[in-house]
């Protein structure tokens, strides 16, 4: 049995609370750096530095162990702007030579559900980054939140990519273990989370009513081991530790010993560039557009309200006539979590979206980002932003 | 299970929201099998009771002055005209508990009485029949008068809250202002969020406003605890940004001559509606030609009003002192002072109409589920609590 263990680290710019309709016209510093400073400090203390050096101590101390990441372009950012110290401890990571770090949109951006040119960018300024930062050139795809479809998949082999992560939800792949590489009909390999063991960790770690808590690095390993197929892609919010699941929790002790305990059960690990090499099991098509979010795993946390679509719409309509010098302002505003931050369906959901979401409500959430739009707009001399549609704008 | 109630107004003889708030709970208790006997100080010169037909509901009326919301000197004003009421509003208060208890006899089991005016009369039952008295607060001398209370009726409020067996209280944050200003213990409060009442005919009203400008509503009595004036400057705030709105006061109240010039002297004398005091209907037909309310309340221990707005298919702006904003999530929350956060969200919410929209449709299925049982069904607990002792 392999196991493929994947981070995502990621955090946004997030938009003033009180940017307001007083401001269009005066005042284009949209997004609270304040705010978003201690945001991000507070997460690095609680968890990217200790899981850092924790990850650090175990790639020492375990030459089988392997890792992926993908951290997006706004998080880099931050780092360097907030809190150098993180960035150097994913690169103290990067320097064991055991440690892939992959490919998405720099903006952690629905891009491609918009604008395939402007997608086609970001990866681009991603992969860039990557390289700069890290010295490598990635092989391997993820998109925001793991929004997939079979588009998706024949895209970015278009633009190179050995293979691309995607949600292993049963609407997609009905009886079929997650556990094995599989491919889209374009051809490209096909990494399938496995929600249930991942969303151990990330969500029913410290919950008190779930029949397996306490979760040992034992009992976790042995469900690993015994899982079927070839492979068990852990797929994770880097937040998982230590902010998502409090220090308190245990979850760095689980972590801690979990490497050794898989070994133990004759687990090896791959990263996922390594899995191309594996036989595709199976063609897995996919036309909707699936994600890792919510209990619905599609785009509805994203674009399942009204105030979503019009926000999405009028800001893919914006973009042709942004001037050069405002065109990251317009990027910053694409990331995709100013939209979670919109979702109103929230109660059903449990307290997911209110994760570092500094807004009162959804309302509130749209009103900021309207007006930071709307003086974007102004600075590029747009009256009207059109009546598009997000039907009209996003093909499947 | 019988109860003996004591309040102060019952549909349609009312002027805030307390009317609808009793209306709301008698029906929900008599929905669940609960005998109401209600007691109310009508004055039969100017209406006769035509009481509301709920099952297990019996109306009792007593000749008095008694008004909601009413201060010493108001009552003197009506007072002048009449002789066979009590010289001042305490006399009066004090009058109308003894000739309450002159109509009961004692098969009841419990008593529950409404805010100051009633708890005097809830105390004098209390004690002959040896019954559990559950004093209920809609709001305190401190809410009404925004700091400012009138010590005689501060007085009379702290006496019955000390004497019941239980208090109840609309919201947290009505329960810890009658423990912090009255001392109360927290164990003896039981928090009791209000319902509406889902069956009225006339939430179904629509009304198109014979303007074409877009309209925001200020709907309740014109008095400091409303924050009527953050209304005006909200109104001056706006208009001075957008000319396509208008701006509808509705309610009746002490400051509304001040309030009426302050407008004009802002220069909004045609951009400000004030409609006085509307009943029945009226308030329907108000909440459905604006596109938004707002509840710029001082103090506001519950606000129904928000939520008789929502249920007419009108969002909310809502005072974050109020006690509506512990259960109402799909809505605008500020600060009542903050007049530029609430100016911003006109401006934003009005010209970008799927918020509203929005807001509209998530905000109506949430009040459907504040049903008129579930504040009953705490109720009834509480009844059982104290009835086994």
């Amino acid at each position: 049995m392999r196991a493929c263990l994947y981070f995502q680290v990621h955090q946004p710019f997030r938009i003033k609370k009180n940017y307001s309709v007083f401001d269009i016209g005066k005042n284009n510093d949209y997004f609270d750096e304040q705010l978003n400073a201690s945001l991000l400090q507070k997460v690095a203390s609680k968890s990217y530095i200790p899981a850092n050096a924790l990850l650090l101590k175990l790639l020492q101390k375990h030459e089988e162990l392997k890792l992926s990441f993908s951290i997006t372009g706004t998080a880099l950012d931050q780092f360097m702007m907030f809190c150098p110290e993180v960035l150097h401890g994913f690169q103290a990571l990067c320097d064991t030579g055991r440690v892939e770090f992959l490919n998405e949109t720099y903006y952690h951006s629905l891009a491609f559900l918009f604008d395939r040119q402007e997608f086609d960018e970001q990866v681009e300024m991603h992969s860039r980054c990557i390289k700069k930062l890290f010295g490598q050139k990635p092989k391997v795809f993820r998109n925001t939140e793991l929004i997939y479809n079979n588009s998706l998949a024949e895209h970015v082999k278009k633009m190179g990519f050995k293979a691309v992560l995607s949600e292993g939800a049963e609407k997609v792949l009905g009886w079929r273990s997650p556990n094995f590489v599989y491919a889209s009909p374009s051809g490209i390999s096909l990494l399938m989370k496995n929600y249930k063991l991942s969303d151990d960790i990330a969500f029913r770690f410290s919950d008190k009513k779930w029949s397996e808590y306490p979760l040992s690095s034992e009992k976790f390993a042995n469900w690993v081991c015994n899982a079927g197929g070839d492979l068990v892609n852990l797929f994770l919010d880097y937040e998982t530790f230590g902010e998502h699941q409090w220090a308190e929790s245990g979850i760095f002790r689980f972590l801690e010993k979990l490497p050794k305990e898989l070994i133990k059960n004759k687990v090896s690990f791959v990263t996922p560039s390594e899995l191309i090499s594996l036989p595709a099991k199976d063609v897995v098509d996919v036309p909707n557009f699936v994600s890792w979010a919510d209990v619905e795993r599609d785009l509805s946390a994203w674009m399942g309200n009204k105030m979503q679509q019009a926000a999405l719409a009028k800001l893919y309509a914006l973009k042709q006539h942004v001037p050069k010098e405002s065109i990251g302002d317009w990027r910053m505003l694409s990331t995709s979590d100013h939209f979670y931050y919109m979702c109103t369906k929230w109660f059903a959901d449990g307290d997911v979206h209110k994760y570092f979401n500094p807004y009162d409500s959804p309302y509130d959430c749209f009103i900021s980002f309207m007006n930071a739009m709307n003086d974007l707009a102004l600075r590029a001399k747009v009256s009207e932003l059109g009546s598009k549609t997000t039907e009209q704008w996003v093909r499947v | 299970m019988n109860v003996l109630m004591f309040g102060w107004e019952f549909p349609p003889y009312k002027t805030g929201g307390l009317g609808t708030a009793c209306y709301g709970l008698t029906k929900g208790l008599s929905q669940q099998g609960i005998d109401v006997t209600f007691v109310v100080p009508f004055d039969s010169e100017d209406v006769s009771p035509a009481f509301v037909k709920l099952v297990g509901v019996k109306m009792l009326g007593v000749k008095s002055l008694l008004s909601p919301y009413q201060t010493g000197k108001q009552y003197c004003s009506v007072k002048n005209k009449r002789s066979v009421y009590g010289c001042d509003l305490f006399a009066e208060v004090d009058r109308y508990a003894v000739e309450a208890s002159k109509l009961m006899n004692s098969s009841f089991d419990v008593i529950h009485a409404h805010d100051w005016m009633t708890y005097r009369a809830g105390i004098l039952a209390k004690k002959r029949f040896k019954k559990p008295f559950i004093a209920h607060i809609h709001a305190t001398e401190y809410d009404r008068t925004a700091g400012h209370p009138d010590l005689l009726i501060v007085e009379r409020e702290a006496e019955g809250l000390r004497c019941a067996d239980f208090v109840v209280a609309n919201s947290y944050r009505l329960k810890e202002e009658v423990m912090r200003f009255y001392n109360i213990p927290g164990r003896k409060i039981v928090v009791v969020h209000w319902a509406i009442d889902h069956d009225d005919p006339a939430s179904n009203v629509v009304h198109v406003p014979g303007w074409k400008e877009k309209t925001v509503l200020f709907l309740g009595r014109i008095t400091v605890q409303k924050g009527p004036d953050y209304f005006v400057e909200l109104a001056s705030k706006v208009l001075n940004y957008c000319n396509n709105v208008r701006f509808v006061m509705a309610g009746s109240g002490d400051m509304l001559p001040s309030v009426i010039s302050k407008s004009i002297e802002c220069g909004l004398s045609d951009k400000m509606v004030f409609t006085g005091l509307l009943a029945g209907g009226d308030v329907h037909k108000a909440f459905s030609m604006a596109d938004l309310f707002v509840m710029p309340s001082v103090s506001e221990p519950f606000g129904l009003v928000a939520l008789e707005s929502i249920k007419n298919g009108t969002p909310c702006i809502i005072s974050k002192q109020s006690g509506v904003s512990e259960v109402l999530h799909h809505c605008f929350k500020v600060d009542f002072w903050d007049v530029d956060k609430m100016a911003n969200i006109i401006i934003s919410a009005l010209s970008n109409k799927e918020v509203l929209d929005e807001m509209r449709a998530r905000s109506f299925e949430e009040v459907e589920r504040m049903t008129l049982d579930i504040p009953a069904k705490k109720i009834i607990n509480l009844y059982n609590k104290v009835v086994s002792g």
